[in-house]
């Protein structure tokens, strides 16, 4: 029993499951929360399927040991291709949904490529092409629609499965962020691809001798975190049947927490998909669960860094232990 | 007749306007020991580099078997069977032995069109190489790299070096972090390389090292080689002067007599400074 208990702690996610119990609890204790209300609802599970998305690519990245900032431009870009082409243009709706993706595609491996041939830092460079998207998005609107918000209305089939209520209020984006998650979490663990993925994040150089396409690698993984956002987007759209020019920027540092308190580690060669996912949850949880408490909602910030903090210094101990943990001697 | 596993003829590089090696001549045969040893700065690293084929020689040719070869990128040399082995060894520290071990090349089982890593195959294969190279403390394949020391590491990246196929070994200061009884398990380790018939280049600047199991050893000064012998043609002296730059250390040698018997036998501070002044 002990040693299961042991075993779980050394891994990437124990951190982000220990935390998720431990806002949970708190609520429950101090916020007078009604369990059955607040897991039953749907704000959380919606909040975190969206930001679930853009945060397991970007966990990745974090885990090759780069960084992607620009998903905070991709999203809306994403949401007023798709709107653009088959809102305004009124073109069928894959049009719009092809778009977008490529857009994402073609963002991505701008990202990718700068980024291997050049030695400028990826937060850097996508930090540029964050602002540059932005400035793309607002004033492509505006000249070919005149508008900064475009109306959308989808067919039912690309409604069905991008921008549907389950119940009333589940978006059908949470199916997709499950799909996602259990595909990614097969890839990484279990095939060669994740090993090249932590060992390009443990030392560049050596994955490189060792054989491991370095560079095709890491413009794949930006080319998936770009896209990732776009299809975020672009599900919004569908959903809200209209797409802004902004919003977006909050998923930048959303992404970033849920993929630390996952247990990734910044500097790379670290972390889990589940822990990525076990974030995500917390950060819903925290951030739209607060409402079914008695506290003032404007305490969720604090409650989210102080949970950072406490969630990254426990799984730089658990790491710790990892690292000098080896199996007692067999009597 | 049999060659070399791996020869230098007169291999030159510069850098622009720098030269940093002249006119290498050196050759390793398989089931031996080369020596490599010089100063910081004598161009060690720069030559290991070369043979592993992350620079290309300015001139000169480099023969493997007999035969000419030309590397444009270190995989090439892998796939000859060059590795090297870097200070630090197993340079993936959070990640477990069994994945590192096979980093570029994981065993896969087949699912139907998916490819599965096979981490159980992975850990035993990894875990009984490391063994046969007689280090004995590693029995579980889940463990992380971070948690070795230092000589585990170095015997690990050997080992590692010689299932995939090495047949030249190039180990990069190997013992230079380490204890001495660490240094000791990594001495040993390329005793069991050489009588498995590989051809190791010990680069190191520790003679006691080098005397414990080179061959064959070659002394680099500023890019040249400048001495090239046999074991137990040189002593121990005479290695350190000639890596030194020879007449240096002899003077300082000289220079501590003459100030030893100034102050009759007692380099006192002070007199020291006398001395100088």
């Amino acid at each position: 029993m002990g040693n299961v208990f042991g075993s779980f702690l050394r891994r990437p996610e124990a951190g982000s499951v220990l935390s998720l119990i431990a806002v949970i609890a708190f609520f429950v204790i101090f916020g007078g929360v009604n369990l059955g209300n607040m897991l039953g609802a749907a704000s959380w599970v919606n909040l975190a399927a969206n930001l679930g998305i853009v945060a397991i690519p970007m966990g990745l990245l974090m885990i090759s040991g780069e960084l992607d900032i620009s998903i905070g431009a991709m999203i809306p870009a994403g949401s007023m291709t798709v709107a653009i082409i088959s809102g305004y243009y009124g073109l069928p709706i894959i049009f719009g949904i092809a778009g977008a993706l490529a857009l994402g595609v073609i963002v991505g491996t701008i990202n990718g490529l700068l980024t291997v041939k050049t030695s400028v830092p990826s937060l850097i460079i996508t930090l540029g092409t964050l602002v540059a998207m932005q400035g793309i998005v607002l004033s492509a609107s505006v000249l070919l629609t005149g508008n900064a918000s475009v109306a959308l209305t989808s067919p039912v089939w690309a409604k069905t499965l991008f921008g549907q209520l389950l119940g009333g209020s589940f978006q059908v984006i949470i199916l997709w962020w499950v799909a996602i998650s259990a595909l990614f979490l097969v890839i990484v663990h279990h095939t060669p691809w994740g090993n090249w993925i932590f060992a390009m994040g443990g030392d560049k150089v050596s994955a490189r001798n060792a054989g491991i396409p370095t560079e095709r690698l890491t413009i794949g993984l930006f080319i998936l975190s770009a896209t990732s956002a776009a299809f975020v987007g672009m599900c919004g759209a569908i959903l809200f049947n209209s797409a802004q020019v902004s919003g977006g920027m909050n998923y930048i540092f959303n992404a970033v927490v849920s993929v630390v308190v996952g247990g990734t580690l910044l500097t790379g060669g670290f972390g889990s998909v589940l822990g990525i996912f076990f974030g995500t949850l917390t950060f819903a949880v925290v951030t739209q669960g607060i409402y079914f408490t008695d506290i003032d909602r404007n305490w969720s910030s604090l409650i989210i860094g102080v949970m950072l903090l406490v969630a990254v210094l426990m799984n730089n101990s658990f790491r710790k232990a990892a690292i000098s943990y080896s199996p007692r001697k067999k009597k | 007749m049999t060659h070399a596993v791996l020869e230098l003829k007169n291999v030159n590089k510069s850098f622009g306007p720098i030269d940093v090696l002249h006119d290498i001549n050196l050759k390793v045969n398989a089931g031996e020991v080369l020596c490599l040893l010089g100063d910081n700065g004598a161009g060690k690293s720069t030559l290991i580099k070369t043979l592993a084929g992350v620079h290309k020689p300015t001139t000169g040719e480099i023969f493997m078997d007999g035969e000419q070869v030309s590397f444009d990128k270190p995989k090439e040399a892998a796939d000859r069977g060059i590795a090297t082995v870097h200070q630090f060894g197993g340079t993936f520290p959070l990640m477990s032995i069994g994945r590192s071990f096979f980093v570029g090349c994981e065993p896969v089982k087949k699912f139907g069109p998916f490819k599965i890593f096979d981490r159980k195959t992975a850990n035993e294969v990894a875990v009984k190489a490391v063994r046969d190279f007689g280090i004995t403390r590693i029995d579980d394949g889940d463990r992380l790299i971070g948690g070795l020391s230092g000589g585990e590491r170095q015997s690990l990246a050997i080992a590692r070096a010689v299932h995939f196929g090495a047949r030249v070994l190039i180990l990069d200061e190997p013992t230079a972090a380490l204890g001495v009884k660490q240094a000791s398990h990594v001495l040993r380790i390329i005793l069991e390389a050489r009588k498995r018939g590989l051809a190791v280049i010990f680069i190191t600047h520790q003679v006691t090292h080098a005397m414990a199991v080179g061959d064959h050893f070659a002394v680099l000064i500023r890019g040249a080689v400048a001495a090239n012998f046999m074991r137990g043609e040189k002593s121990r002296e005479e290695i350190t002067d000639l890596m030194a730059g020879g007449e240096a250390l002899a003077d300082l040698d000289s220079a501590m007599e003459a100030q030893s018997e100034a102050t009759g036998g007692e380099p006192a501070q002070s007199a020291a400074r006398a001395t100088v002044a």
